[in-house]
């Protein structure tokens, strides 16, 4: 028992370890800093978040990043629900290959992803801008989605559907009607995921990117001057919302979990 | 596309399992392969040959362009005052809107990232760019990514523009740039660290500053100094010297020396103490000082610095460029040159400044004489003709081979 | 009709995303290597040579970066083992009701942008900071005394940013064991240490598996933490590859690194992959 008090302190050691650099983060948003430069405490004020939207550029890159996410989430949640529908319902051949694209893209380093996509819109002589980074962050994204989902459809009780067609459904209606509203929970954390991978990607948006910036490209190039209270202020309100989304959707789902 | 598919015939040719055939199809797999290997290719938009324009490319540029009332404009930190008086006050005037972006940190980064745009002919979302002399600005000319300038359209320019200003080598006759302002590449560092004052090259290579000394990731303004150190004039190098300047390089950072390469960023490393010494661009480290009460200093040093100009240009593919134009001449008139110099610190390409600089600092009282008098006199400012003895150019690459082996010598350098 | 309807259907649901992955995914690896193998320069365009030298002059070049990079990955994978198996195995075992809203508080800092909470580091860390300038001050540290810039600090960045992919995988396999196998090995060896040796630590191998393979490839292909937290000594292959493509546009050999940064970790993964099966690390990565 002595040994799980220690490791009782260790882990909230390690959870204070990891939440350090939020807690600057936060905290340097209500620095009542002089000018743009943000390095050393000069008291509390709430000024930042009245003026969040005062650089005009930061908030242009944010709104960049929100539309990006907002698509991907959309396509790659299509796209994914389909690979991860076919791969939990059904046996098919190729299905093996389809598994290992998954899993080599969800291996794949970020970095050489980015690279490969550089080359082939060099390649074919696109130009670099807001679709250009939506496409590689779909890509991404359609590996996370088809697996949550494939994790939901492997334990759907199939008796539900079976009913379903008893009772004279067609496929498609049953599809519709019974199977669609029991993986839509796995749908909806897919393109969660897909919105919070995209939003906050940096390796594979740099090299996709061209002159387009967003939230974690403008905070990258904004560090060599230094860093605005501003970001401080983005940052703290997207962790809030972030935050507040996984508490909701955790709670709202706990009780479905002890009834399975 | 034929590439595509005889890549589908290839994946064919790598999945497919039945034998009599296998072999034939791993065959046509691997020609296909080899094949669609050669078929891609990055196309050139270099046209080397003609680094002059067509006599009648102006007037074909600028044809049924019409002024429109925006301007996207990317250009370097520090290089405005943040509030944007000058921007303010156009706006006001001629009813075009300014979007003013620093955008550019380092001239090879922004050149790579509008090259895949400008060659697919597309706009950059900017409508000058501010761009320095270097190597990069000759890959935008020789990729005819440039814009031919209207010189008629910039009067004020022909009336107030320096003469040294208005042929420089690297663009002679202004056919596709004007300057925005020049600057002195040269040493900068915080006294109340160093201990002592700074006056020579041979101080960045002091062990006594070990880990506290910056340095310039561009490979040409880190190879001028390893070079300008060893008293080789960066312009008449040879491969053999430059092979001697990377290892003096080499030394700097393999005896722990040197704390880091940077660019833009290095002002905020000697804002925040990483850095005591670094390699630092002249009219930086005074707008640090006004914007952060701090007291660094900016020497150019014995053995000499560099002098380069960053210049406005418009992209080829700009939607707003007779708008682009008018700010441009704008910014050559002296009371608006005056005020920016006075900002920004560095060297403007107007001469009648200095005297309206005078005349201000005359009329001014208490911090603000103090400020105007120091840049009225500033060598960094204004700098003399001893001052310019002592400055070097950028070397001119003859070939885009011999910046590729420039590059090979030095890029291991900045990343090794 | 409709059987073939059925049979056709797994085909049309993967079709779209699989084409997708195929151009975006696969294509471009061949892009990229083809890529590798043209010459020319950024002006002239590059044109297809089969020039295989240039994998040789950019490993010659660059094989200290490779090598770093492998290093920094491992000690980096090593050390997210040591950190992170203890707040596992605390959680699974003793977490009780609560074990969700631990896991949540580890997850907590990753609401916040990679970028950002590496450059929060550099904020804490840096040389006058918050940590290191009242220890300067005090005299108990010399004046030219800095963490940034050193492989610790990069390594210690790996460390953080990658650490809830160490502890999850981890967890899932601890918590899976069935607490009456750790009862009766207590029984059988009664001496703790033998029993987490010879129970526990097998049992936990598979998630030590997947977690090691979720944070060496992006650690050892990392370029932010090195980038922010470190210094010209501590480059990273990324932060090469990444100057190569987006500061001097040399597409041959940035692609030829590329190609050789993933062969190196992508066989590694397979290999790795195949011998202790994908399915434990596809479930992992669905958390």
């Amino acid at each position: 028992m002595r040994n799980s008090r220690a490791l009782h302190i260790y882990t909230w050691v390690v959870v204070a370890w990891l939440t350090l650099p939020v807690a600057v983060m936060i905290a340097f948003g209500f620095n009542d800093t002089p000018g743009r430069y943000n390095q050393t405490w000069e008291g509390f004020t709430l000024k930042w978040y009245g003026r969040v939207f005062g650089i005009d550029a930061l908030t242009e890159a944010l709104l960049v990043s929100l539309v990006i996410a907002i698509i991907t989430a959309v396509v790659a949640g299509a796209l994914g629900t389909g690979i991860g529908y076919a791969l939990g319902r059904y046996r098919f051949r190729g299905s093996g290959t389809v598994n290992l694209i998954l899993f080599a893209a969800m291996s794949a380093p970020e970095l050489v992803m980015g690279a490969s996509l550089l080359t082939l819109f060099v390649s074919m002589g696109v130009g670099l801008g807001v679709t250009t980074i939506s496409v590689a962050h779909i890509m991404f994204s359609i590996s996370f989605v088809s697996v949550v989902v494939r994790a939901r459809v492997l334990t759907l009780d199939r008796s539900l559907e079976e009913a379903a067609a008893d009772l004279g459904a067609t496929g498609w209606t049953t599809f519709w009607r019974v199977t669609f509203p029991l993986i839509l929970p796995a749908v909806g954390s897919g393109m969660m995921l897909a919105f919070a991978l995209s939003i906050d990607d940096f390796v594979v948006t740099n090299f996709t990117a061209g002159t387009t910036v967003t939230f974690p490209l403008w905070i990258w190039g904004a560090t060599r001057v230094g860093l605005p209270p501003q970001v401080n202020v983005m940052g703290t309100l997207i962790f809030a919302v972030g935050v507040l989304i996984a508490v909701l959707s955790g709670v709202r789902s706990r009780p479905r979990r002890r009834r399975g | 596309m034929n590439s595509l598919h005889s890549s589908g015939q290839l994946w064919r040719g790598m999945t497919q399992r039945r034998l009599g055939r296998r072999d034939a199809l791993r065959m046509g797999g691997l020609a296909s392969f080899s094949a669609f290997l050669a078929a891609c290719g990055v196309k050139g938009q270099g046209n080397p040959g003609a680094s002059a324009p067509a006599p009648d490319a102006v007037a074909k540029f600028w044809e049924g362009k019409t002024a429109t009332k925006h301007v996207d404009v990317a250009s370097w930190p520090l290089y405005m005052d943040p509030k944007q008086p000058e921007l303010k006050a156009f706006t006001s005037e001629t009813g075009i809107t300014v979007n003013y972006q620093e955008v550019i940190q380092e001239m090879g980064p922004w050149f790579a990232k509008v090259q895949p745009q400008l060659a697919a002919k597309q706009p950059i979302g900017f409508d000058i760019q501010i761009i320095t002399n270097g190597v990069q600005f000759k890959q935008f000319k020789d990729s005819g990514f440039l814009a031919p300038l209207d010189l008629a359209k910039l009067p004020n320019y022909a009336k107030n523009a320096g003469p040294a200003y208005k042929n420089e080598a690297f663009d002679p006759g202004n056919v596709y740039s004007v300057p925005w302002t020049s600057g002195i590449t040269g040493i900068a560092y915080d006294p109340a660290k160093t201990g002592r004052e700074i006056t020579k090259l041979a101080d960045l290579w002091d062990p006594k500053f070990k880990g506290k000394v910056g340095m310039f990731s561009d490979t040409q303004e880190l190879a001028n100094f390893g070079l300008l150190v060893l008293g080789i004039d960066p312009g008449k190098s040879t491969p053999d010297d430059w092979k001697k300047a990377a290892d003096k390089l080499k030394e700097q950072k393999s005896q722990g020396i040197l704390r880091n390469y940077y660019d833009q960023s290095y002002i905020d490393a000697l804002g925040k103490g990483e850095v005591w010494i670094t390699q630092a661009w002249s009219g930086d480290v005074f707008q640090k000082n006004v914007s952060e009460g701090k007291n660094f200093k900016f020497i150019i040093p014995e053995e000499g610095g560099t002098i380069w100009t960053d210049n406005f240009s418009i992209p080829i593919t700009a939607p707003n460029a007779v708008s682009a134009l008018t700010l441009i001449d704008y910014f050559y008139r002296p009371e608006v040159a005056t005020d920016v110099a006075a900002y920004i610190n560095y060297v403007t390409p107007v001469p009648a400044t200095q005297e309206l600089m005078k005349q201000k600092a005359a009329a001014a009282t208490g911090d603000d004489k103090k400020t105007l008098t120091a840049v009225a006199e500033s060598p960094l400012v204004f700098p003399t003709e001893a001052d310019y003895a002592k400055l070097h150019y950028y070397r001119n690459f003859a070939t885009p081979a011999e910046y590729q082996d420039f590059q090979r010598v030095f890029e291991p350098v900045v990343l090794g | 009709m409709s059987r073939l309807r059925r049979n056709l259907a797994p085909y049309l649901l993967v079709l779209p995303g699989g084409l997708w992955l195929l151009l975006f995914f696969a294509v471009p690896m061949i892009t990229m290597l083809s890529l590798s193998l043209q010459q020319g320069d950024i002006v002239n365009g590059y044109a297809f040579t089969g020039h295989w030298q240039t994998y040789v002059d950019a490993i010659g070049n660059y094989r200290t970066q490779l090598f770093r990079s492998l290093l920094y990955g491992a000690i980096a994978t090593i050390a997210l083992i040591v950190l992170a198996f203890p707040v596992a195995y605390w959680i699974a075992f003793y977490g009780g009701r609560r074990k969700a809203t631990y896991l949540f508080l580890l997850l907590l800092p990753f609401f916040v942008s990679f970028v950002l909470r590496t450059i929060s580091w550099r904020q804490i860390l840096t040389d006058e900071g918050p940590v290191l300038g009242p220890l300067k001050d005090i005299g108990l540290l010399g004046d030219s005394f800095h963490v940034l810039g050193t492989p610790f600090a990069v390594i210690a960045g790996l460390v953080y940013n990658f650490l809830p992919f160490m502890v999850l995988p981890v967890y899932v396999a601890l918590e899976r064991i069935d607490p009456r196998v750790i009862e009766a090995a207590r029984d059988l060896y009664a001496d703790p240490a033998t029993a987490f040796r010879k129970v526990i630590l097998p049992l936990a191998l598979p998630g030590v598996f997947a977690g090691v393979l979720m944070t060496f490839v992006p650690a050892s292909s990392d370029y932010v933490n090195s980038a922010v937290l470190g210094s010209s000594s501590t480059t990273m292959i990324g932060q090469v590859i990444q100057a190569q493509y987006l500061a001097t546009a040399d597409y041959p050999t940035a692609s030829a690194l590329s190609f050789v940064l993933m062969a190196v970790l992508l066989i590694g993964v397979f290999t790795y992959a195949r011998a202790l099966g994908t399915e434990d690390v596809m479930k992992v990565a669905a958390r």
